[in-house]
């Protein structure tokens, strides 16, 4: 199987740890990933600020770049649901057909909920809320987490309350935004786990700035990192430490 | 970032100071947390829950594309039963009408049923200044009037209160209102509860007016419905002489029949009761029985704009459960007085800017004060998209931004032109991971974001490159 992977704009510039994480992942389950050069970012945070013009530009952008492919996986619920849910809005009405939030490509087109993966460490998981919500991931992620060998899922309280990131919210009512990342990071620590993992960097990019200001013993790592870790490979903090 | 973009004033600054108030934050913290859970709960019983919320959304849909004919069946109805209609085109109109009712009765009280309409239109301040004094009846209301405060949410205007405050201001401001809080009164909810009820007691048994406001109104019938919880809307609706309903135009269902289903939704929504406790219909007069005199005020104040626009429109579908904003994350920090309207929290934020339009600075903040997390849509029990409105609404504040805004305009286009250049992009992105360690810890650009997180470290390559080096 050939898939398209759409790293995402946040991806490709902050976290490419996790583009690649979702390449070694993929290849290992046997599908043939391929990186169209030509893309850049869903949209979104044009969308979601009222700039509808501009988005609907890479919207137009977007759906030419991955037009060859039938499968196209994104390692971010967010951007998922860009496509999915306000891409027909926006005039654009096959793509959203054709594209997969990473956890829903495992379980439902691959059928895979054991991805092989060996992270032996203590991990809380927060479902951001348009993997939650929008798409419905349900306990996708949590039931790939679980299969994981040496892993142990701690159940986080308030698990579907949001981070408080919310694109420009983060910016634009900074106070409010903290005020809620801090809630959500003082839940985590308090599951005592050693890793806050979530199927999207841009609500991990607001919690894990939280988490370095306030020192908390928390390492906050997108799921892609940890389903791509074996054995023979495991993860190796010091080589992805942000 | 500069103080240019967009929605950056009115609530930001507002929630910055509600955030603050510890004692404010510990009391909504609670008061939300112990709601949603039982709302959960509540709702989880019902087996038919997707579908009394579908059948809501087409109920008040239908009745808002041919509102027209529904508020003139309305009009008939009510007539035709005994009652009396105005038309009151906004909150100055419905004002007078309600002022001059009130002056031809000789009456200088009134006592009130908790209504958001009469608080939208600011009618007792309006009352106030003909020589009306109106008397709040539901007990959260007369802790904000009592408190000379401002409501902080729908449902329970006074959830920013804790007992301890409670206790204080009816010991101290009862006196002025009348019967005064008994002596060595305590903060236990009996104890309260039983304060107020001697209070308001006296004025049930005085008043010769009442002012409501209704949950429906049926076209069919003509009959008007206030599901309440205390017995205060009942004392009020059955006791004086004169009985004054001031509501929304959206409140119109057709028929009896609709009913079915909103009285099992709002109250597990709202209270998490399968029931509420008081359910008060009344259709008109009857002689010897009830009011002799009723009046209905039908108020449009900005709604017929609001059902022009066919994406905000689903805003009028509200039936003022208050769920939304006991979910709400951002109205849980923020508070309810943040949103510098009577309507706070999601639906305010959707409902306000369109019923007021987006010119004032709190006006055009409100539709960016949302994570757009989605939790109030989750729960809606007339499926009002309030994400998609808040998108449309800053797409209007977009749109309708003066020099001020152009800074963010500027580099949004710049950034979105970049974006559909991917070579463009690829090479900023290298630029900004070579010059890595030359970049400062803390750019005045960013300051909203590192005043209370750090920024994400830029790695050595991008994605684009290492896929170049590695996969090709
Ligand atoms: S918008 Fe929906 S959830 Fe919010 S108060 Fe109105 S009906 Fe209730």
């Amino acid at each position: 199987m050939r898939v398209a992977l759409f790293v995402t704009c946040v991806n490709d510039a902050l976290f490419p740890a996790t583009g690649i994480a979702t390449v070694t992942l993929l290849e290992r389950l046997g599908v043939t990933v391929d990186f169209p050069a030509a893309q850049t970012c869903c949209g979104q945070p044009q969308f979601n600020s009222g700039y509808r013009r501009a988005a609907e530009g890479l919207v137009r952008h977007t759906a030419r770049a991955f037009a060859a492919y039938e499968y196209v996986v994104t390692p971010s619920g967010s951007c998922a649901a860009m496509v999915r849910e306000q891409y027909p809005r926006l005039g654009e009405t096959s793509l959203p057909k054709r594209t997969y939030e990473l956890t829903e490509f495992l379980v439902d087109v691959l059928h895979i909920t054991d991805v092989g993966a060996y992270f032996p460490h203590t991990v809380t998981y927060h479902p951001s809320c348009h993997g939650l919500r929008t798409l419905g991931l349900g306990d996708r992620p949590r039931r790939l987490l679980h299969a994981v060998k040496g892993l142990e899922l701690r159940e986080l309280p308030g698990a579907d309350e949001c981070c408080g990131f919310g694109g420009t919210f983060a910016v634009k009512n900074a106070d409010v935004s903290v005020a809620m990342g801090q809630d959500k990071v003082r839940s985590a620590v308090s599951t005592r786990a050693d890793v806050l993992c979530a199927a999207d960097n841009s609500c991990l990019t607001h919690l894990g700035g939280l988490i370095r200001r306030q020192q908390e013993p928390l390492r906050p790592l997108h799921i892609a990192e940890i389903l791509s870790a074996t054995e023979q490979h495991p993860y190796l903090p010091a080589e992805l430490t942000r | 970032m500069s103080d240019t973009f967009l929605g950056m004033p009115a609530f930001p600054q507002a929630a910055r100071v509600a955030l603050h108030n510890t004692t404010l934050r510990a009391n909504l913290r609670h008061a939300t947390h112990t709601i949603r859970a039982k709302r959960a709960q509540a709702v989880a019983e019902l087996s038919d829950w997707e579908q009394l919320r579908d059948a809501g959304r087409q109920i008040k849909d239908h009745t808002l594309r041919h509102l027209d004919r529904y508020l003139i069946q309305l009009e008939q109805a009510v007539t035709e039963s005994g009652g009396t209609v105005h038309w009151a085109v906004d909150a100055d109109d419905a004002n007078r009408i309600v002022a001059d009712l009130v002056k031809a009765t000789g009456e200088s009280e009134v006592v009130k049923v908790k209504s958001m309409a009469t608080q939208e239109i600011g009618l007792n301040e309006a009352l106030a200044a003909e020589g009306i004094t109106a008397y709040e009846t539901d007990l959260a209301e007369l802790i904000v009037q009592l408190g000379d405060d401002r409501p902080s949410h729908i449902l329970v205007p006074a959830i920013h209160r804790n007992r301890a405050e409670i206790r204080a201001i009816f010991t101290s401001e009862m006196a002025a209102w009348g019967r005064a809080a008994p002596d060595g009164l305590t903060d236990s909810p009996g104890d309260l509860a039983e304060a107020a009820r001697l209070h308001l007691r006296e004025k049930f048994l005085r008043a010769r007016v009442a002012i409501s406001g209704a949950n429906f109104m049926v076209a069919e019938t003509g009959t008007l419905v206030v599901v309440e919880s205390e017995g205060n809307g009942r004392m009020c609706l059955t006791l004086p002489r004169t009985l004054i309903s001031v509501v929304g135009v959206e409140k119109v269902v057709p028929t009896w029949r609709d009913l079915e289903v909103f009285l099992q939704t709002l109250p597990r929504l709202s209270t998490a009761e399968r029931m509420n406790p008081y359910t008060s219909m009344w259709t008109g007069t009857v002689d010897g029985d009830g009011p002799q005199d009723f009046h209905l005020v039908l108020l449009d104040n900005g709604r017929t704009d609001v059902l022009a626009d066919a994406v905000g429109r689903q805003a009028l579908r509200c039936i003022r459960c208050s769920a939304c904003l006991n979910v709400c994350p951002v109205y849980e920090r923020a508070g309810g007085h943040a949103y510098g309207s009577v309507y706070p929290g999601p639906i305010g934020a959707i409902l306000t800017p369109q019923l007021r339009g987006t010119t004032s600075a709190i006006d055009a903040s409100l539709p960016f004060a949302s994570s757009l997390c989605g939790a109030c849509y989750e729960v809606c029990p007339v499926a009002i998209d309030i994400p998609e409105v808040l998108v449309h609404l800053r797409e209007r504040v977009v749109d309708q931004s003066g020099a001020g805004h152009r800074t963010e305009s500027i580099a949004m286009a710049a950034v979105s032109w970049a974006l559909r250049h991917p070579s463009v992009l690829a090479t900023a992105e290298r630029l900004a991971t070579t010059t890595r360690a030359l970049h400062p810890r803390r750019p005045p650009g960013v300051r909203a974001w590192t005043a209370g997180r750090e920024l994400p470290e830029l790695p050595a390559q991008s994605f684009r490159d290492w896929w170049k080096e590695n996969h090709r």
